[in-house]
């Protein structure tokens, strides 16, 4: 397909083998920034004019976070990319790691030698072997290329690349929990400031980046920023992988222009399944505020659109819902899960996702009390903003929206004891 | 402070298995071997039939020349450490959004009545777990589950039933 980046070469039946990703250019690009020592600004220029941002779902430009690392501090530094895929409906790095895994390893070991890392680790989530074995071995075929290691190439550069494999922790999708996790710890975020560009794996500056955001990177580096930029739109450059999922009748992972319209990407998941009608989409992954299928169906999916509808585009992770399904059993599902995840450190999480959970369940079944949708409200306003890291506000985001579109699902619950769409009662 | 701190480092597990702990401790800077203790963990409970127990968490601390509760925090707060027995073959089973509205109940509802067993329980013949598992990563497949090391995706009652007439 036109205007991809990460699957361009999906045709190819063995990507994942050093021989063919070579053979349409691969490392070409590492090659040539090693051999004639790019200067590491221009390399973050570059980035920068590319317009790439976080693929994992905050969306922070790519260049600019690389160029907060004071390049000439003595001392280690470490670059990390995060295969920590744990939001729900997101499953693209998997993809990643499973396809075209060298173009992670070209994109890391091009970000570590812009920030002078010479140990770079990959954050896989425990649970993905088979994606995890698929990585290692790219690696172990870039070091026996040559590059991976000490003196890659002839450059005095030297990287070593490791895997770091999780344990099965939500949370440590969160960059600094990520961070103690590595370290050997509780994956319990930290507090920021000081941000990891200043004190971070191991107390030393470190660049976190995703794996789509890192795998993005070689291709935007050897054909040109500007092309990059220019197949997304403003604000949003380039291309990105979205997860559909949910009642669509071909779920998966498309990578298209950011921009495009959702209308487009539900047709290639090829519409509805079964003839249903489609009801509600989460868009970002499910901490992102669902959004009514019709004014879905209006919005381009690119940053700016859907956060002017009031959601966010986050990891690209979009679940589609056909009208058979149940906000309440949704919601409650999401709230089960936020409240398991909670790493416990900070009082609003811990307790105000107990309490999100605990009330949608009631409301479910068929316990729920008049005063709960205003009780809902309020805890999850109570959460929101007050937490060190985001997994409060992302406990809470999904209520407020879901409240203001489906505010009547929860009260027929309440009124009725018994669920207003039939199915999923 | 454990008895085990008498212990030699290489009377602890078997050469295999300190082999691989070794391989993980070098993955990363010296000094900086409580990184390995994830790894460790996995490796060992591999070994001991899937689960940890407090001694073996103790060896684990002990070769790592961290104190104990260092260990037990780790092992306590990743979902994929196993306090208790578990069977020969874990079913993992994601019951997450996209999974949910995917009919994960109806997977759920068929691995209860076909092994007799809930989550967190065991089969008598000790040859099934049943587990209940936070988004794997694999929406595109829901309703899916994992064994193992391996991922099963767009289940069905009858799939399911040939999955398990395969696990031994």
């Amino acid at each position: 397909m036109a205007n991809e980046v990460i699957f361009k070469n999906r045709d190819l039946d063995r990507l994942w083998d050093i021989e063919q990703y070579r053979s349409r250019g691969g490392y070409e690009i590492l090659t040539r920034i090693l051999t004639e020592k790019t200067p590491p600004a221009e390399i973050i220029d570059g980035m920068k004019t590319s317009g790439l941002r976080g693929r994992g779902g905050a969306g922070f430009p790519t260049g600019l976070k690389w160029s907060f690392i004071n390049r000439s501090a003595p001392g280690d530094k470490y670059l990390v990319c995060n295969s920590d895929e744990g939001e729900p409906g997101t499953f693209k790095d998997r993809d990643i790691l499973r396809y075209n895994p060298h173009a992670l390893v070209e994109g890391m070991l091009i970000a570590s030698y812009v920030i002078d890392a010479h140990r770079a680790y990959n954050y896989i989530r425990g649970e993905f072997w088979e994606p995890y074995e698929r990585f290692q071995n790219a690696i172990d075929q870039a070091r026996a290329a040559g590059f991976v290691g000490n003196n890659i190439l002839g450059s005095g550069f030297d990287c070593e690349l490791n895997v770091h494999l999780g344990g099965g922790a939500y949370v440590c999708g969160e960059e600094t929990a990520l961070l103690e996790s590595i370290e050997g710890k509780k994956g319990q975020p930290r507090y920021k400031p000081p941000f990891p560009a200043h004190v971070g794996l191991y107390g030393r500056p470190t660049v976190i980046n995703n794996t789509e955001t890192l795998a993005s990177v070689p291709t935007i580096l050897r054909e040109g920023a500007e092309q990059f930029r220019d197949i997304g739109v403003e604000n949003s450059g380039g291309s990105k992988l979205f997860s559909i999922s949910g009642h669509v009748k071909n779920p998966g992972v498309f990578e298209l222009p950011m921009g495009t319209p959702f209308s487009e990407l539900f047709e290639l998941a090829g519409g509805m399944r079964d003839g249903s009608k489609i009801k509600a989409v989460i868009p970002g992954g499910s901490s992102s505020p669902v959004i009514p299928g019709e004014i879905m169906m209006d919005l381009t999916m690119d940053y700016d659109a859907i956060a002017k509808a009031g959601s966010m585009l986050g990891s690209g992770a979009v679940i589609v819902m056909d009208e058979s399904t149940c906000m309440v059993k949704v919601l409650d599902r999401m709230g089960y899960f936020y409240y398991e995840e909670s790493c416990g450190q900070c009082t609003p999480c811990r307790e105000g996702t107990g309490w999100l959970y605990r009330i949608v369940h009631r409301i479910e079944n068929g316990q729920g009390r008049p005063e709960d949708i205003d009780l809902l409200m309020d805890v999850q306003n109570r959460i929101r903003g007050k937490t060190i890291c985001a997994l409060g506000d992302a406990a809470a985001m999904p209520v407020a929206g879901m409240l203001r579109y489906y505010q009547d699902e929860f009260q027929y619950h309440i009124d009725h004891k018994k669920c207003k769409v039939g199915a999923g009662a | 402070m454990s008895a085990l701190e008498t212990k030699n480092r290489n009377e602890l597990f078997t050469p295999e298995i300190r082999a691989e702990i070794d391989h993980e401790i070098a993955k990363y800077p010296e000094a900086e071997s409580q990184s390995a203790a994830m790894a460790a963990l996995r490796i060992v409970q591999d070994a001991n039939g899937g689960w940890l127990t407090q001694e073996r968490m103790d060896e684990v601390a002990a070769y790592l020349d961290l104190p104990p509760i260092a260990i037990y925090e780790v092992a306590t707060f990743y979902s994929m450490y196993e306090h208790k027995p578990v069977g020969r073959n874990k079913l993992c089973v994601c019951t997450n959004i996209s999974c949910m509205i995917n009919n994960s109940d109806q997977i759920v509802e068929h691995l209860n009545n076909r092994l007799g067993i809930k989550f967190g329980e065991v089969t008598e013949d000790g040859r099934f777990s049943l587990k209940e598992v936070e988004c794997l990563g694999a929406c595109g497949g829901a309703p899916m589950m994992q064994v193992g090391r391996k991922y099963y995706e767009n289940l069905t009652p009858e799939r399911l039933d040939s999955i398990l007439d395969e696990l031994e």
